[in-house]
């Protein structure tokens, strides 16, 4: 019996047991300081479903050798583009929704190539280049947004400004057309059936994906590319289709999101948007060479619980907002300990 | 000599790894002023002998040895390198240990320059001394001079030739005053014939002055040329000493070699003669780091096992990895009449070569996954099977189930020892993880198989499972096999020829019946001496 | 590690231009944004010391791990925090003018020292990774930060002066006023020579601490740094504490920063008790590398032509963008996007040559043995 908890506690990690207790236990006292348990569990549902695509984006590349894109903002800018220019056509409901995908594809797939050519030629050092690319790549589009000739009079600042505004509302557009779709409602409860089945079909597709002979190739990539090189795969390709596949479904991720949170957020809000993202999927158990489906449901519910739990439930026993501050800890500690996690090293 | 005079007494050294004996009773004297020359093969125990010396922590850490070592007739044990230096023992490697952006002066004094003080020293500590560098030039020009060698003290280590950074290593050792003892692990590997010339000269030189030098070098002509006496290892047991002035080439290769082999020997190599070429190696060239090919020349006649032996770092590995595409070869491979491309690894696993490499956790398994995908994977990459096509080919789904099937197979005839098809391959055993390497390659049914140190680091059982299942394949199936090893034994006992390599070039083939002193002294990279005889 | 595909580069000029390429870059620039902008040149020399005076301390602070070997520090945002802390002491407590400074640095000192050793300790067990370790545990530290100043401080940290916490009763405010200490050091011994003031006070401590870096390269401690830097197997060999020496230099650069960061507030003035550190990291990199520094080495002339080169291009680029393009914000992010631009690029750049010149040595290497082999052939 023992034995087995000890089994059972070394395969989930202390971390995760850690932050599950501690989530589980917020669940428990948030009825005695007067919160609706109701209201915490659709809360914690509606934020994992608008996070979990962006959080699936990363398992391709974890998968190549590529490690955990710091790089994601690529992939969110690719989406964003696909989203203003959605609205600008002026197409809502659905068909929006879909266009924006559509439009924001080929943009993430070349800025996928590219980034992914690049990351070939940093070898070793994929996560702190990446991180900085991301970076510059959110100051540059800032300039961009300032200067493309966007027209929809949603979008540009009202009087006397120029250039797009730092939020666009997409109600009207596109605002729910996945969260309400046969969504269930009761009282408090609410259930965003249709992006938790979005979530589900791009999930499928990934897993699949990772059981095609490509898929394969793929994996043994990342596990051993010198394995992979021996049985004949061409590791950088593979490093690179792995890049254009996450970029995508980064930029699918933030359209998602975005209908669910219900506004675009345009210049320096992306900046930091992938740590929480690569914190969640490492709290879900991947490391930086591994990582699966499971890892990315597991980890985007406990982090998002986190994040929506613990404020609701400090704010009634403390009377002070900390969630800002829980993030910053939760999100980041989280990559600190997988970074010195020690690591199988190949030269 | 009288036992008193020796500054260094090895008495009766066992070692054990994990109850596999390496050392048996080894007595190993070093006179004040004498080079003692160490000869053995891969495994003898030479490495061992001299990591129990220096107080190596993997010597402690697998249970110590027996035995008893006296310097200068008093009992030592070092608990690590650093004691065994402190003592006066002075170890030159055979890869350098070299910081490539200091001076000379720097790497002859790192961690032991001359300092002075200042009064910081009081608030931070002795780190906080600032250099003395004319100081340090000083005692490294004296240590450069002991050796009479041209070596500028200034001169960046990235940039010197490979000679001087062996006698900047050299000169390491010499600026201890405390160094009575050298140990120079194959110092002239590198070096061009000059440079090691000058190297043997400065060995000497340092000799006269009084040093005692145990000498390693898989240069036979080197060794007999410069110690006064030859320590030969066999199997973990000094088999012979003798006088260096005293012996001959081949006394020292056959006493090395050593053991006729009773039984099992392949004796069919004639059947061979006139069967058709299959693969031709022209002037082949391999880039593989430590395992250098330098214009290899060779020809596998189909059907047969061919050995391919040597000491290790003398280039016999480059040959197949070269082929096989992993590291970076020119030269000209000609199979069944068509030239191979090289470097691409696609195109020489597509026409029917496979490869066991002998770096079995590196390349040759995805340690991370399950067996049976580690098996499949590379026929599933290059011949399209374990496949099912879906939605008309638009997907290539894995099919999961024949893989598990064939997996079991081979398992079951392999006698792979796990709990599943399933498990994780890094948790196996090294000989059931070279099962699954041997497997990975019989599933590409191919013509022609490279295998690399089939047995190394595995356990007796598998060992004979390993050759046993080799020969069988051959025997069976028609393959072709070209096998490199370290073990000229087991070369012997399942190959119909043996070519040796020396230097990054064949030195010879023979079959496998012949003397084994002549394998030895090709493998010294004394062949004059074996055409001589034969 | 050599940087030997750059002198290979056949004439000297090349080589320079190579060697430089960055620098020679924003020179190029400004060259066209300062006309661009009509500042005068009065006002630029003026910013730019003033510039000088205030971000040097923190861009020497790099040094010392680069010359260990451990890349950029993103973790001097950690010194950053220290020295904040320090200040709110100062603040609290009513200590003014420079022996107020000194409060601060004395505060400071000690929980940067802790801080170093934290982050020195889990760099090591992030060997080859320790930039973006850095930097990550720059953010995990400020969240830490931000809960002691936000919910610890007036708690159960002692502070007690309603000006500096909130009006809840705990935490301390956004924004600090340091009017007590303002521009202290920089009035020190301040002298004026054709409306430009010099604040020889601060220059005289920059070039002492210039010294000190050069003295510290001199140092045993120094040696053994740049030596586990370059090969830590090799050192380790020779019998130097690998992981200790890294701790050290982390230790160092941590506390230089927590000073480097003190004298930065006194010149601004005001603290953003939860932003001020933020970018501390950022600038002072980006800073140095557009003086001419890489990932392995940084030297004290990269430290202030890269400050003055950044800085200016700071200075210049907003209105320069309004010139040339009508919108102000457009220079306001072309410097965010050049503190970032100027890291990525340095960063891949480094790592892309380190593959080409492992690619070039094993060249090197075949290309001797086989004329060493040849050369035995003929003679």
């Amino acid at each position: 019996m023992f034995e087995k908890i000890k089994k059972l506690i070394e395969k989930a990690g202390w971390p995760r047991i850690i932050i599950g207790l501690f989530l589980l236990s917020l669940f428990f006292i948030a009825p005695f300081v007067g919160i609706k348990v109701s209201t915490s569990i659709s809360d914690t549902i509606v934020r994992f479903a608008m996070n979990a695509v962006l959080v699936l984006s990363l398992v391709p590349m974890v998968q190549s050798g590529c490690g955990l894109n710091f790089g994601m903002q690529l992939g969110v800018i690719a989406g964003l583009i696909g989203a203003i220019t959605s609205i600008e056509l002026g197409i809502t409901g659905l068909a929006g929704f879909l266009v924006a995908i559509v439009i924001a594809i080929p943009f993430a797939a070349i800025l996928g190539f590219l980034y992914g050519l690049l990351l070939n030629r940093v070898k070793g050092d994929e996560m702190v280049v990446a991180t900085y690319v991301g970076f510059s790549s959110v100051a540059f589009m800032s300039m961009m947004w300032l200067l493309l000739p966007y027209k929809s009079p949603n979008m540009i600042w009202g009087y006397g400004g120029e250039g797009l505004r730092t939020t666009i509302s997409v109600e009207g557009y596109w605002l729910g057309v996945l969260n309400d779709f046969l969504s269930i409602k009761v009282g408090n409860f609410f259930f965003p059936t249709g992006t938790i089945i979005f979530f589900g079909l791009m999930a499928l597709i990934i897993w699949i994906f990772f059981k095609t002979k490509l898929g394969t190739a793929m994996t043994a990539a990342g596990s051993n590319p010198v394995y992979a090189r021996a049985a004949g795969v061409n590791v950088d390709r593979m490093r690179v289709l792995s890049v254009v596949i996450s970029t995508i479904v980064a930029a699918i991720g933030i359209l998602v999101y975005e209908q669910s949170f219900g506004f675009i957020q345009l210049y320096m809000a992306p900046l930091l948007m992938a740590f929480p993202a690569v914190a969640a999927l490492l709290l879900g158990g991947a490391s930086v060479s591994k990582a699966s489906m499971g890892n990315v449901i597991v980890g985007t519910f406990l982090f998002q619980g986190i994040l929506t739990m613990t404020p609701s439930v400090m704010n009634n026993i403390i009377k002070s907002d900390m969630s800002e501050v829980i993030r910053i800890i939760v999100s980041n500690g989280m990559i600190v300990y997988a970074l010195t996690r020690r690591m199988k090293v190949r030269t | 000599m009288d036992e008193k005079n020796y500054l260094l007494r090895m008495e009766g050294i066992n070692k054990d790894f994990f109850g596999n004996q390496v050392l048996k009773d080894v007595t190993l004297r070093v006179a004040k002023g004498e080079i003692v020359g160490l000869v053995g093969e891969n495994g003898a125990g030479k490495s061992t002998l001299m990591n129990i010396l220096f107080g190596l922590p993997v010597i402690h850490q697998t249970g110590g040895y027996q035995g008893k070592i006296y310097l200068e007739d008093k009992e030592v044990n070092f608990a690590s390198p650093f004691e065994a230096i402190e003592a006066g023992i002075g170890m030159v490697h055979q890869e350098f240990i070299l910081i490539p952006g200091f001076t000379a002066t720097e790497n002859i004094l790192l961690n032991r320059e001359s300092t002075k003080y200042n009064i910081f020293v009081e608030v931070f500590g002795e780190r906080l001394k600032t250099l003395n560098r004319q100081e340090m030039h000083k005692r490294a020009v004296s240590a450069i001079e002991k050796l009479e060698v041209q070596l500028n003290p200034d001169m960046v280590v990235s940039e010197m030739p490979v000679g001087h950074r062996q006698f900047t290593e050299i000169a390491r050792e010499m600026d201890r005053k405390s160094t009575k003892l050298l140990v120079l692990d194959e110092p002239t590997a590198v070096l061009t014939e000059s440079e090691a010339e000058t190297m043997l000269k400065a060995a000497r030189k340092l000799a006269n002055l009084g040093l005692s030098i145990i000498f390693i070098s898989h240069r036979l002509s080197e060794v007999l040329a410069i110690s006064d006496r030859l320590i030969i290892l066999r199997d973990g047991q000094v088999v012979r000493e003798l006088e260096s002035s005293r012996t001959t080439p081949r006394e020292v290769a056959s006493l090395m070699v050593g053991r006729e082999i009773k039984e099992g020997l392949s004796k069919k190599s004639k059947e061979f003669e006139k069967s058709e070429i299959v693969l031709e190696i022209k002037d082949l060239w391999v880039d593989m780091p430590g395992e250098q090919v330098n214009g290899v020349d060779l020809q596998v006649r189909k059907g047969e096992i061919l050995g391919i032996g040597g000491l290790a770092g003398q280039g016999k590995l480059g040959i197949a990895n070269g082929i096989m595409g992993l590291f970076p070869a020119e030269g000209e491979v000609v199979y069944r009449d068509e030239k191979l491309p090289l470097n691409n690894p696609v195109r020489v696993l597509g026409k029917g070569i496979a490869f066991v490499s002998e770096d079995r956790r590196g390349v040759g398994l995805l340690l991370d996954e399950p067996i049976d995908l580690n098996i499949v994977f590379t026929a599933m990459q290059i011949q399209g099977r374990f496949i099912k096509k879906l939605m008309g080919g638009l997907i290539k789904w894995r099919d999961d189930k024949e893989i598990a099937r064939v997996a079991r197979e081979y398992v079951d005839s392999l006698q792979i020892k796990c709990v599943s098809e399933k498990q994780n391959a890094k948790e196996l055993s090294g000989g059931n993880q070279q099962k699954i390497c041997l497997a990975k390659a019989f599933v590409l049914e191919p013509d022609l198989l490279f295998v690399s140190e089939p047995t190394r680091g595995i356990d007796v059982g598998a060992k004979s499972v390993v050759l046993e299942t080799l020969k069988r394949q051959n025997r069976e199936h028609g393959t072709t096999i070209v096998m490199t090893s370290s073990e000229l034994e087991e070369l012997r006992s399942i190959c119909d020829r043996i070519a040796i390599v020396s230097e990054g070039k064949i030195v010879g083939i023979l079959p496998p019946t012949a003397d084994p002193a002549d394998f030895g002294l090709l493998m010294l990279g004394e062949q004059e001496e074996v055409k001589a005889s034969v | 590690m050599k940087d030997q595909s750059l002198t290979r580069a056949k004439s000297p000029l090349a080589r320079f231009v190579i060697s430089n390429a960055v620098p020679i870059l924003f020179i190029v620039l400004l060259i066209f944004a300062i006309p661009l902008s009509g500042f005068s040149t009065d006002y630029l020399i003026n910013e730019i010391i003033t510039r000088l005076g205030r971000n040097s301390f923190l861009v020497i602070s790099l040094l010392i791990p680069v010359m260990a070997g451990m890349g950029l520090n993103f973790g001097i945002v950690l010194g950053a925090m220290a020295g904040q802390i320090g200040l709110i002491f100062m603040l609290d407590w009513g200590v003014v003018g420079i022996p107020g400074i000194l409060l601060a640095m004395l505060i400071g000192t000690p929980i940067a020292i802790l801080l170093g050793l934290l982050a020195g300790t889990i760099l090591n067990r992030a060997k080859g990774r320790e930039m973006v370790t850095s930097m990550i545990l720059g953010f995990f530290i400020n969240g830490i930060y931000q809960l002691t100043i936000l919910y610890g401080m007036g708690s159960l940290i002692p502070i007690t002066s309603n000006k500096i916490l909130l009006p809840r009763g705990y935490g301390v405010r956004n924004a600090l006023d340091l009017i007590s200490v303002r521009k202290v050091l920089d009035n020190m011994w301040s002298i004026n020579i054709s409306n430009i003031s010099i604040p020889l006070g601060v220059f005289s401590i920059i070039i002492g601490l210039c010294i000190f870096v050069y003295w510290f390269t001199k140092t045993k401690l120094g040696q053994d740094m740049r030596a586990v830097g370059q090969d830590m197997q090799v050192a380790a060999t020779a019998g130097i504490n690998v992981d200790r020496t890294r701790t050290l230099s982390i230790i160092i650069s941590t506390v230089l920063a927590c000073f480097g960061q003190i004298i930065f507030l006194q010149n601004i003035g005001t603290i953003n008790t939860y932003n001020s550190h933020d970018q501390v990291g950022t600038f002072a990199i980006a800073a140095l590398l557009i003086g001419g520094a890489s990932v392995v080495k940084a030297t004290i002339p990269n430290v202030f032509i890269g400050i003055t080169l950044f800085h200016l291009t700071f200075i210049v680029a907003p209105r320069a963008g309004k010139e040339l393009l009508g919108q102000a914000q457009i220079g306001e992010f072309f410097r965010v996007f050049v503190s970032y631009g100027i890291i990525a690029i340095s960063l891949a750049l480094y790592a892309w040559r380190r593959q080409v010149e492992k690619e070039t040595e094993r060249r090197q290497a075949k290309a001797a043995i086989k004329a060493a082999i040849e050369d035995k052939a003929e003679g």
